[in-house]
């Protein structure tokens, strides 16, 4: 068998890039979290939040270093494999992840030395801080790389001269028509993923018996998210979808499996499509309910996949049960933020095992739908790399097949180890639990508070520097 | 304005990589001598030393790759696939080497296997980085603005020894970082592997400036040309003198010196090999002017540059300096 570049380099692509989204989504939500915990501790004085920021603080690095080292990889990889789409769209898109190294990776990255190293040493308000500038560093750094992406699938603000696109008006190619709603549902996808671990992690230690105040405390923060974000993503979801008809109505037909564009479209709840018969098979359906979803009338028309000619077709079978799994999981969590919060309501949140026990199961279910997402959307802009501008075939690297293959068993080879060690590591976090600052000091030896003298010595010299080890600022508020 | 625009951008992408070589080069290094500290507690101590740091400087590695991409957009889409392999194979070096930072302290007492990933990730990345220079160096084949060589074409022993070259050069900035950072048995360690490290890298710097120009033409007439001599010579000099300072202060015992004077020897070696390529940036064949990218898009970034790099260097600084000092056995574990 012949290797076939194009689909090595695709497959390398998706690969590495799946890895990877699946720690910033993460790292967004929960640097967000951290600094949420550490304002209510500074507020409140409560040791429980200044435990808990701690605790999460040790899983958000594991994590954040995972997805530094795949997202670097990432950087160069639009040169080594996609040397044509880079040189093709480097005048539009290139600025665009500048400013994303600039104006967020700089700071998250800075910043995070702090928020990690800095609890013997920097006074609480400097390390809740350092937890903010990360957090938005997260956060703005989802707002250029959506960008980017928003402008591949539906480009705008620019022209193209000797085949290579030229910037026109930055506002539009930055706030290109797909950016806002890709954007706000990444964005809220981030934030309710990581509620449902933190669900997760509370109903295993609460059905355990172990940290009942920490397990509370988050069971009631994540159920609160949940119950506002979930529903969010849905609202946020339909109208992307609808954006998505506007401008590539031929993802949104494989989405839906609507063949015949001429009738009313079903709300197909299941099927297999079957791209050579121009069909479904085994299709359970609502007629005309795919119609009022996406037009707002029961005889409303869009285009079906027949409306395209075949070479502009996206693998319409992955398109089509990548979006079933994504919409299947978010309404799965819809039902647990009402529940949890009807137990909550009802003063139940804590003892009914019967949400308990699923929840500390589901914490990979908001993970699952963010790739599913992720694979509707980018399966689903093929044949073009670049919407309409650019076919993915046109944008490889001139770089042999065993080259890219190569590499590729490499990616999965150390991909493979690493992440898997990540995941099991974080879930030895997750067991060991919440501690006060006994567990951190690594030598064994006995934590002591800040002795009256240390406390004048340091403020004389004005010089917040820790002594030795288990040394610390944060036991204690001043 | 326009025209200055490239020399602006390669004066700038000029400076994010000395920055990455000098910031990543010290903490790539600790892992460099990674193996040949005996003792856990003194590994724990270099891997301290550089933890909150090593993400920051290598923050300056996206900057060099992205800004490239920006600013000069045909020689990146050049440069990558010619570098396919060394580059994927730093990149899968620098994925191992930056995890075992937190593996190593979560996995502990089972941590052997992340000491072996830190070291060798440090030492392959430092590695093929020196390989591509090499590469770059000797030249990429390039037609219709295109990469038109093969898989291995940077493979050639004078890529492999610039790549030794630069895992020497990292271990110095490394082991002189020790001196300065660390006290105790951990400087020590520093101090001794620090003077056959200088000598080593002085002797690479040596033999680059002889083997470029003697290999390659364009060099040879850029370093040895009238009137570029008259100009130039000074450079070898005050190199040779650099390097003779800190030799000796090592030798004194100064803890602070040694560090400076090496990141100088940098700088240095930095400016020779500009001297040797500019105005090309993928040598022999296209300069900043042909591959720049559109004036606006150049324009774009610089505009927010030219605000948010001061403020990058300025909070870098800050936290540099709030971990200043001294690092105990111990200390900074989170």
């Amino acid at each position: 068998m012949e290797l076939d570049p194009v689909m090595l380099a695709r497959i390398q692509f998706a690969f590495t890039i799946s890895f990877h989204i699946v720690f910033p989504a993460f790292t967004i939500g929960l640097s967000a979290f951290i600094t949420v915990l550490l304002l209510l501790w500074l507020r409140s004085g409560q040791e429980k939040f200044h435990r808990l920021a701690r605790f999460w603080t040790k899983i958000f690095a594991v994590s954040f270093a995972m997805g530094v080292v795949s997202g670097i990889v990432l950087s160069y990889q639009f040169g080594t494999n996609w040397s044509r789409f880079s040189e093709f769209s480097g005048n539009v898109i290139g600025p665009l992840i500048g400013y994303e190294v600039l104006t967020a990776f700089y700071l998250e990255a800075t910043f995070l030395g702090i928020l990690l190293f800095g609890w013997s040493r920097f006074p609480p308000w400097l390390i809740t801080l350092a937890a903010a500038l990360v957090a938005i560093g997260t956060a703005t750094s989802a707002f250029w790389i959506l960008a980017a992406n928003s402008w591949m699938q539906t480009p705008a603000g620019h022209e193209i001269r000797n085949g290579i696109a030229f910037p026109v008006s930055w506002w539009a190619i930055i706030f290109n028509p797909s950016f806002p709603y890709r954007f706000a549902h990444m964005l809220n996808a981030a934030y309710l993923t990581t509620a449902v671990v933190v669900l997760a992690v509370g109903a295993r230690y609460l059905l355990a018996g172990r940290h009942p105040e920490e397990s509370r405390t988050m069971l009631r923060m994540a159920v609160g998210m949940i119950f506002v974000t979930a529903p969010l993503q849905l609202v946020i979801g339909d109208m992307h979808g609808l954006n998505t008809l506007k401008h590539q109505p031929a993802k949104v037909a494989a989405m839906e499996g609507h063949w015949d564009g001429s009738k009313p479209g079903a709300l197909v709840l299941f099927g297999i499509p079957d791209e050579k018969a121009r069909k479904n098979h085994y299709e359970i359906a609502i007629p005309k309910a795919g119609s009022l979803i996406l037009t707002h009338s029961w005889d409303g028309r869009y285009p079906g996949l027949t409306s395209f000619p075949e070479k502009d077709w996206p693998p319409v079978a992955n398109v089509f049960f990548a979006f079933r799994i994504m919409v299947g999981i978010g309404m799965l969590l819809i039902a647990i933020g009402l529940y949890g919060a009807f137990l909550w309501w009802r003063g139940r949140l804590f003892e009914d095992r019967w949400f308990l026990r699923p929840v500390s199961h589901t914490w990979s279910l908001g993970f699952i739908a963010i790739l599913a997402g992720w694979f509707v959307t980018e399966q689903g802009r093929q044949p073009w790399v670049v919407q309409g501008l650019m076919r993915t075939a046109d944008a490889t690297s001139p770089v042999p097949g065993a080259s890219v293959a190569g590499t590729l068993a490499l990616f999965v080879f150390i991909y493979g180890i690493v992440f898997s060690m990540g995941i099991y590591y974080i879930n030895r976090l997750i067991h060991a639990g919440p501690k006060g600052d006994v567990a951190e000091v690594p030598e064994g030896l006995p934590n002591r508070p800040l002795s009256a003298a240390e406390e004048a010595a340091r403020e004389a010299t004005g010089r917040p520097r820790g002594g030795g080890p288990g040394f610390s600022l944060g036991t204690r508020k001043e | 304005m326009e025209e200055y625009l490239p020399l602006i951008w390669a004066g700038l992408i000029g400076t994010a990589v000395a920055m990455y070589v000098i910031l990543d080069g010290f903490d790539l290094g600790i892992g460099i001598l990674f193996p040949f500290a005996r003792k856990e507690e003194d590994r724990d101590v270099m891997m301290n030393s550089v933890a909150p740091f090593w993400d920051g400087n290598e923050t300056w590695l996206v900057l060099g790759g992205g800004g490239l991409w920006v600013a000069f957009p045909t020689a990146y889409a050049v440069i990558m696939p010619a570098f396919y392999l060394p580059v994927i194979g730093m990149l899968l070096a620098l994925v191992l080497r930056g995890v075992s930072f937190e593996f190593r302290w979560v996995a502990k007492p089972a941590h052997l296997m992340w000491d072996i990933a830190f070291a060798g990730g440090s030492i392959a990345a430092a590695f093929l980085q020196g390989v591509i220079l090499g590469g770059l160096l000797q030249g990429v084949e390039v037609v219709n603005r295109q990469y038109a060589g093969g898989p291995f074409d940077w493979l050639t022993p004078f890529s492999i020894f610039v790549g030794f070259a630069v895992v020497a050069g990292y271990a110095l900035l490394g082991a002189t970082w020790l001196v300065m950072r660390t006290s105790g048995p951990v400087q020590e360690f520093g101090r001794h592997w620090s003077t056959p490290l200088l000598l080593a890298v002085l002797g690479a710097m040596a033999v680059v400036s002889l083997w470029t120009p003697l290999t390659v033409d364009r060099i040879a007439v850029r370093w040895f040309s009238l009137p570029n001599i008259f100009y130039l010579w000074p450079i070898p000099l005050i190199t040779a003198l650099v390097g003779y300072l800190v030799f000796s202060w090592l030798r004194r015992g100064d803890d602070v010196k040694p560090f400076l004077g090496s990141v100088v020897l940098f700088l240095l070696g930095y400016c020779g090999l500009v001297i040797s390529t500019a105005p090309y940036l993928v040598p022999p064949h296209l300069t900043f002017w042909d591959t720049a990218a559109a004036p606006s898009s150049q324009l774009f970034l610089l505009a927010g540059t030219v605000f948010l790099l001061p403020l990058i260097l300025g909070y870098t600084f800050f936290v540099y300096w709030m971990f200043r000092g001294k690092i105990g056995p111990g200390e900074g574990y989170h």
